[in-house]
Order: structure tokens, then C-alpha cells, then sequence
């Protein structure tokens, strides 16, 4: 697969790179592709970082459709509560509680918990942080900066095993007779830390925390080797200023992963020791069942001190690489510099600094001295403004621009608009004032799934549109590409817009049923509609899922080497590059990423010299 | 850092990737060790900072941490100290001072834990056991987690020992590296005790 796939004349990009790249021997001492002797070696235990992202996305499709089709079970139950859910019964089994009278089947409510606890869980971690940034971080890091592999070829491909390894333990969980985790996707204790809190507290959480402790190491492994790689790796040329925003954001990523994961890791040891060495760190002496526990002064905030400290970041975690790909692509696809290039850079640093002190707003109901809240809801106030300038610029970007409306840009396109409806409702989250009233309500709900999961969803659907042919050499479908976009988007306000209102009316979220509160009944038929608006927008991405394997094996073939007239190395590399990315020399960088309609020209490809008296596109 | 021949960093498979630009001047293994030091350094940050939350909160019995802490500190630092001398030594070819001192932190890192545990047994002597009190149960959590990365330290010490047994004394890019990696962790973990160590003295009533 090494070769390329269509024999042509050599590129303009091939033959620069020919005269003027830069020779690091690579061919000379490298026996062929030695790692790829076999099957296994190629696609299972590989160390190609290509390869590797591959499994990360793919791995992380098969969660995003689990964890989808859980939420529509609970949704079912919120949206049709006196349905029968007996239909149910071959799938989830035992959950699903047959009245032997009625025959009426009702889904048991610690399923319920298990389901929305896995939901989250899934979703943030292994869909949106691995699925997400695993993917394009180890896809575009290499080729985009002009390196043959990451800077640990192996320790990559151990991330990958240690995150495969644990989705089997969270797979595991939920065959469970006592059913998976069931507290929450925060893991708050009691529920947590007391094995028999509830049926999912025991062996289901001992094995969450198991595999979450693998994701951490998955997780450590993956950013360790990110930046190393953007620091030691980049080509001759590439400074830390010519990087592509893509690189800034997964370099950002990283290292924020790397400094609040651990943190992560620490609280859960905490919780580890409570239920097992009977320390009290989080547990004191509350009453269960009618007796006090035998524990003395914890506090279940300090657990939430911690767990935040790596939530709150974990967020922008999620969001950061999805804000680099659309970047990226927004300018691709509008034949546009990006606006305020160092504008953006910088805005992610300001994020990534501030996402560390802002934890404690997701506390304002803990019971934290109100003083101290004032400090957060000033920090998270102040995110906004970094946030506002990426928005700016975005749009600044599409101003004027030459849009070429495919499904790349569409979803890049949505993603802003996501991203603002959502980062709006933070703004009233982050006032701890108006918070007592919103909190743990449906309000939250829709601010975080919209301005993270679908926006970062959008970002992860901008990329895979953008970088497929990358990836696999062909194009995806534009057609169902299109519909899936216009499904997605239409579908996800319709979820999301109703759950605001909901929300403001004080409908508590993580509730099994409200028919014993009478004024939240005319909610009804608006949850009933969310219910019906989230099974439509789950087929669309049955769509997706269709259309994605579909195109590996019969979508349209890429015939030239840079289909969407880049101007970043990657386009550099054959269409399906092998192991090294590139065949000959490593290419050099000469420009920074984003010279489009310069000087006349459509797009000025990274490694086209300067021409003599040629200003450079990148101090404005 | 000298500069390594085009095309080849000596050491390790992996480098066929490696380019031989030398960005950094730091070898990209050294960088990436140096980066997961700082990770473990966080979490070990985040339990100092939990203790002193929970130590605000009231109900903390306040105890003198045993002997044996400080025993174990002096010996620790004591094996840096030696590793140090073995690394001068490797550099000079100096095969005798190289093995032996080399062993010697190697022995040196075993007396460590044994420390350790004449520490937690005259803990719970005193009677604090690790439930006891959050006070005693961050001292346990801490120095166990601390005990586990001592304990790959000293596999890897091991494994460096067998290096210069089994060899020849040739210090090629490729061994040294080795060492310096091995050189850093050791390094890392000392100081991390040392830190909670005084940390936790500072604590104290
Ligand atoms: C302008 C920026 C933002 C502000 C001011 C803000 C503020 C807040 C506040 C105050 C809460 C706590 C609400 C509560 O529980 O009562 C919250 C929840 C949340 N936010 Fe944001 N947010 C912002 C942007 C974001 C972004 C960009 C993401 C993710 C990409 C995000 C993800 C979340 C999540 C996941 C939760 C809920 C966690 C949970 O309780 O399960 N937020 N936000
Ligand atoms: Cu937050």
C-alpha cells in the first residue's frame, strides 16, 4: 500500500520537495516497512500513526452509536412514560420489569441511572476525547508538521491498546447482573465510594474506575507523545508560528490533559482507598439504611474539588481539537486566510489557562463559601472573551469568503453556530446567582450537550468530511453527507432549543419520572417531541455510519494528490502514503499554513518558497 | 547534548522516525520522561492540596510523623548522591566506581522501602492505622503511591545494574541515554520525597 495508487507525473509539490526538502536518510536505513510484514502488524498491532487513528475513530464510532442508543432508551422512558417498554425485553432483559397482570413492561429506574451514567461517560471520554482527539491527533500531528511517526511509535500504539483495553472492562460492566455504575458520569460519592449504595455502587463502579484508570494511561501515553512530537519532530522550516491551528489545538489539548488528568486519577485513588481500606476521605458518618456508616469526617467536596479540577478542563479537553479542525477547514473550504491567525493561538492559550480556575463553578450548590464563588463567576465570565475573539474570527473567516458548501464546511459551519447558542447559556450558568435557580435542571443539560457534545460532534463530522480522502484515499458521499448535516443540525436544536424551557421552569434532570410533580406535567407533549426529534436525528447518523464504511470500499477515488487545494504538508504525501509519509525526502516548510488567494494565486502550498520580495501572509 | 550523526540517533528502534533536526537539543526521550514527571507531579500536587482542604475542615488528628521518615529521607538522598558519582564515573570510564556505585544505589533504593516500612509499622504502633483519621490516611496514601513509583524506579535500576555488569564500559550515545533517562526517574522520585516528606513535616503541630 505503499505506493500510490494512481501513477501520474510528479506533482509541483513532489518536485520541491525533491530539490529542496530535506534528506534525513530515512530510506537508507530503513528495511523496507519491516512493521508491516503481516496482517497483524499492519492493522491491529501497528505503530503507524496513520493506522492508529484509525482504530481510535473507529473504536470511538462503535461507543457513539452504543452510547446514542442508550440515551434513546432513556428518552423513551421520559418521553412515553406509561408506554410499554416490554418490546424491549430481548435486548435489556431483566431491566425491562414485566407487569405479569398488564403485561405492561416498565424499565427498571437503577437501569435508568445505569443508563445515563454510561451515556455520559461514553460520550465524554470515550467518544469525544478519544474518539475525537485520538483520531486527529495522531492523523494530522505527523503529517502536518512533516514528521515520519510520532516521537514514540510504540508508546502511540500502547495509548491505543490501553483505551481498547479499557472500553472491553466498561463493556464488561454492563453485562453485569447487578448492572453497571449507576451515580452519574461525575462519580460523585456516597453513591461512589459505598459499594452497597446502590446496585450499580459495587462491582459495576469498582470497574468503572478500573477502566477509567486505563483511559487515564491511554490518555497520559497519547498527549506525552503529542508533544514531544510538536516539539522535537516538526520539519526544517515549520516554526511554532507556521503550524497550522489543527497542531496548536491537539498541542494545547495535550498538555492540559497531561496537567489535570492526573488530578483525575488522584481523586479516584481517594475513592478507591474509601471503599476498600476504610479511610474517610469522602465519606463521613451518614445514615444508610438507618444506621450511621462507620466512617468519621470525609467530605464528599473534596471529591468534587478534585473530579472538577480535571472536569472543567476535561471540557475544553473535548472542545479544543474539534475548534482546530474547524479552523482548519473553514479556511480550507472558504479559500481564505484564517482571520487573526495569532488572534486564534492565543485565545486558545488564554482558554487552556483559564480552564484551570474555574472548576468551582459547577459548585455554586455544593455549599462553597459564596465569597469564594465570586472569584469563579468572575474566571468563568472572563472565558467568554477568548471565546467571543475565536467566534469572531471564524466568522470573519466565512466573511467575503469563496464558501465551497460541502459537508465539511457545513458542519464546520454548524459547529460555530453551535458553539455560540451553547457558550451563550454559559454565560447565565456562570453568574452563581442565577445558577442556584438553574442548577442540576434541564437548563444545564441543554448548555453542555449543545455547546459540547453536538459542537464537538460537528467538529469531529467536519474532519472526518475533510480528511477522509486522507484517511482512505476516496471521498465520502456529498449527497448523503449533505442530508446527514441538514438532519443533524435541524434535529439537534429541535432536542436541545425545548430543554432551555424546561429547564427554566425548574424540571430537575437525572429524574426517572415526574408525574408526582403536577406543574411539570405540562411538559408533556414538549418531551414526548424531544423524544421523537432525538430517534429521527439518531437515524441520520445511521446514515453517517452507512455512508462512512460504505466510502472506504466504493466511495469516488481521490485521483490527485491535494483534492481540496490545501495548502498543509499532508496534501504533500502520496494519495495513500505507507509508514514514513513520505517516499523520498521530508518536505520543508517555507511559508506558514494559510496563504489562500495570494497574490493572485488560489492557495500557496507550504512547501512553495517565498518568491523574491514576496511579503509574508502571516503578520497581520 | 552533542549532536548525533545525520540520519541516526543511536539508540532505540524507534528513532527511524526520529528526523535528526534536534529541535529542542534534547533528546526526545529525555523531553518525553521529563513531561510524564510533571504528570505524576500532578497528582501527588493535588493530594497535598486536597490535604490541606480537608485539614481546614476540622476534625484532623494531629500526630508526629515516626523516625523512620527521616531515616528513610537521609537515604534517599543518600542514593542520589551515589548515582550521581556513578554517572560522573560512567562518563569517565571509570568501570569499577561506575558498577559498584551503581549497585549501591541499587541497595540504597531497597533500604528506602525498608524504611518506609519501619515507618508504616511504628504508624500503626502509634495507633494510627490507615482509616483512622484522613491526618494518617493521606501520610499512607501518600508514601504508598510514592513506594510504587520507587518500586519501578528500582526496576529500573535493576535493569541498568545488569547493563553494567554484563557489558563492557563503552559509553556510546545509545548507553548514555540510557543512563540519563534512568539518571532523571531516580532523580524524580527523590525529590518527590523529599517534598512530601518536608511537606508533610511542615504540616505537623
Ligand atoms: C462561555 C463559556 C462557558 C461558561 C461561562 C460555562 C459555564 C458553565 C457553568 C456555570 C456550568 C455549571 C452549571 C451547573 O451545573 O449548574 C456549566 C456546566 C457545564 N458546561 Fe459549561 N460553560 C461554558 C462553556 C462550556 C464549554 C465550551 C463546554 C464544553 C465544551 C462546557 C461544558 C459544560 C459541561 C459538560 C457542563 C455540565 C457538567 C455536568 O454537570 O454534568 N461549557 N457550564
Ligand atoms: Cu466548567
Amino acid at each position: 500500500m505503499a505506493t500510490v495508487d494512481i501513477k501520474s507525473p510528479k506533482t509541483q509539490e513532489e518536485q520541491l520537495i525533491e530539490t529542496l526538502g530535506f534528506d534525513d536518510h530515512f530510506h537508507d536505513h530503513h528495511e523496507g516497512d519491516k512493521y508491516r510484514s503481516n496482517f497483524i502488524n499492519t492493522y491491529v498491532f501497528s505503530m503507524d500513526h496513520k493506522i492508529i487513528a484509525k482504530q481510535f475513530l473507529i473504536t470511538g464510532m462503535i461507543w457513539a452509536l452504543i452510547g446514542a442508543m442508550m440515551s434513546l432508551v432513556f428518552r423513551l422512558q421520559l418521553g412515553f412514560p406509561e408506554e410499554s417498554m416490554a418490546w424491549l425485553k430481548p435486548v435489556l432483559g431483566k431491566w425491562i420489569i414485566i407487569n405479569p397482570e398488564t403485561g405492561m413492561g416498565t424499565l427498571s429506574q437503577d437501569f435508568y441511572y445505569a443508563l445515563v451514567t454510561m451515556h455520559g461517560t461514553i460520550l465524554v471520554f470515550f467518544v469525544l476525547t478519544a474518539g475525537l482527539s485520538g483520531t486527529f491527533s495522531n492523523l494530522l500531528i505527523p503529517l502536518q508538521l512533516g514528521a515520519r511517526d510520532m516521537a514514540s511509535p510504540f508508546l502511540n500504539m500502547l495509548s491505543y491498546w490501553f483505551f481498547f483495553m479499557s472500553s472491553l472492562v466498561m463493556m464488561y460492566s454492563l453485562f453485569l447482573s447487578t448492572g453497571p455504575f449507576s451515580g452519574g458520569w461525575t462519580a460523585y460519592p456516597p453513591l461512589s465510594a459505598l459499594p452497597q449504595a446502590s446496585s450499580g455502587s459495587g462491582t459495576g463502579m469498582t470497574l468503572w474506575i478500573l477502566s477509567l484508570t486505563l483511559f487515564v494511561v491511554s490518555v497520559l501515553l497519547g498527549g506525552i507523545n503529542y508533544i514531544t512530537t510538536v516539539l522535537n519532530l516538526r520539519t526544517k522550516g515549520m516554526s511554532l508560528w507556521r503550524m497550522p491551528l489543527t497542531i496548536w489545538a491537539f498541542f494545547v489539548t495535550a498538555i492540559i490533559g497531561l496537567l489535570s488528568f492526573p488530578v483525575l486519577v488522584s481523586g479516584f485513588l481517594l475513592l478507591m482507598f474509601d471503599r476498600g481500606m476504610g479511610t474517610s476521605f469522602y465519606l463521613s458518618e451518614i445514615f444508610v439504611g438507618g444506621q450511621a456508616l462507620d466512617h468519621v469526617g470525609g467530605s464528599p467536596i473534596l471529591y468534587q474539588h478534585l473530579f472538577w479540577f480535571l472536569g472543567h478542563p476535561e471540557v475544553y479537553i473535548i472542545i479544543l481539537p474539534a475548534m482546530g479542525l474547524v479552523s482548519e477547514v473553514l479556511s480550507v473550504q472558504s479559500r481564505k486566510p484564517i482571520f487573526g491567525y495569532k488572534a486564534m493561538v492565543f485565545s486558545i492559550l488564554a482558554i487552556a489557562f483559564l480552564s484551570f480556575i474555574v472548576w468551582a463553578h459547577h459548585m455554586f450548590m455544593s455549599g462553597v463559601n459564596p465569597f469564594i464563588s465570586n472569584f469563579f463567576v468572575v474566571f468563568t465570565l472572563i472565558i467568554a472573551v477568548p471565546s467571543a475573539v475565536k467566534v469572531f474570527n471564524w466568522i470573519t473567516t466565512l466573511y467575503g469568503g469563496n464558501i465551497r458548501f460541502n459537508a465539511a464546511s457545513m458542519f464546520a459551519i454548524g459547529f460555530v453556530s453551535m458553539f455560540i447558542s451553547g457558550g451563550l447559556t454559559g454565560i447565565f450558568l456562570g453568574n452563581s446567582a442565577i445558577d442556584i435557580q438553574q442548577h442540576d435542571t434541564y437548563f444545564v443539560v441543554a448548555h453542555f450537550h449543545i455547546v459540547m457534545g453536538i459542537a464537538a460532534f460537528f467538529g469531529m463530522f467536519a474532519g472526518i468530511y475533510n480528511w477522509f480522502p486522507k484517511m482512505y484515499g476516496r471521498f465520502m458521499n456529498e449527497t448523503l453527507g449533505k442530508i446527514h448535516f441538514w438532519g443533524t443540525i435541524i434535529g439537534a436544536y429541535a432536542i436541545f432549543w425545548p430543554m432551555h424551557y424546561i429547564g427554566m421552569a425548574g424540571v430537575p434532570r437525572r429524574y426517572y419520572k415526574f408525574d408526582t410533580f403536577t406543574s411539570f406535567s405540562q411538559f408533556d407533549d414538549m418531551n414526548k417531541f424531544i423524544t421523537i426529534a432525538a430517534i429521527i436525528t439518531f437515524s441520520f447518523q445511521v446514515l453517517f455510519v452507512v455512508n462512512f464504511f460504505y466510502s472506504i470500499w466504493k466511495g469516488k477515488k481521490v485521483t490527485t494528490q491535494n483534492p481540496w487545494g490545501a495548502t498543509t504538508l499532508e496534501w504533500t504525501t502520496p494519495i495513500r502514503p505507507g509508514h514514513g509519509n513520505w517516499e523520498g525526502k521530508l518536505p520543508t516548510v517555507q511559508r506558514w499554513a494559510y496563504d489562500y488567494g495570494k497574490d493572485g494565486k488560489e492557495f500557496v502550498t507550504q512547501v512553495t518558497p517565498m518568491a523574491e520580495g514576496e511579503v509574508s501572509g502571516d503578520d497581520h | 547534548m552533542e549532536r548525533t550523526i545525520p540520519g541516526k540517533y543511536q539508540n532505540g528502534k524507534e528513532d527511524r522516525f526520529a528526523n535528526n533536526l534536534n529541535r529542542n537539543k534534547i533528546h526526545p526521550q529525555k523531553f518525553a520522561l521529563l513531561v510524564a514527571c510533571g504528570s505524576i507531579m500532578m497528582m501527588f500536587a493535588a493530594w497535598t492540596s486536597a490535604y490541606l482542604v480537608r485539614k481546614a475542615a476540622g476534625n484532623w488528628l494531629e500526630f508526629q510523623l515516626p523516625p523512620a521518615f527521616v531515616l528513610s529521607t537521609v537515604v534517599i538522598l543518600l542514593s542520589s548522591l551515589t548515582l550521581h558519582a556513578s554517572y560522573r564515573a560512567f562518563l569517565k570510564s571509570q568501570e569499577k566506581q561506575y558498577r559498584y556505585l551503581l549497585l549501591g544505589t541499587l541497595a540504597l533504593g531497597f533500604v528506602f522501602l525498608f524504611c518506609q516500612y519501619r515507618g508504616w509499622t511504628a504508624l500503626s504502633q502509634m495507633g494510627i492505622e490507615i482509616g483512622t483519621n484522613p491526618s494518617g490516611s493521606f501520610v499512607y496514601v501518600l508514601s504508598y503511591v510514592h513506594a510504587a513509583h520507587i518500586v519501578g524506579g528500582l526496576a529500573v535500576l535493576a535493569v541498568a545494574c545488569l547493563h553494567a555488569f554484563a557489558q563492557k564500559l563503552n559509553p556510546t550515545p545509545k548507553r548514555k541515554l540510557r543512563f540519563e533517562l534512568t539518571f532523571i526517574y531516580w532523580h524524580f522520585v527523590d525529590l518527590l520525597w523529599v517534598y512530601l516528606f518536608l511537606f508533610l513535616l511542615s504540616q505537623q503541630a
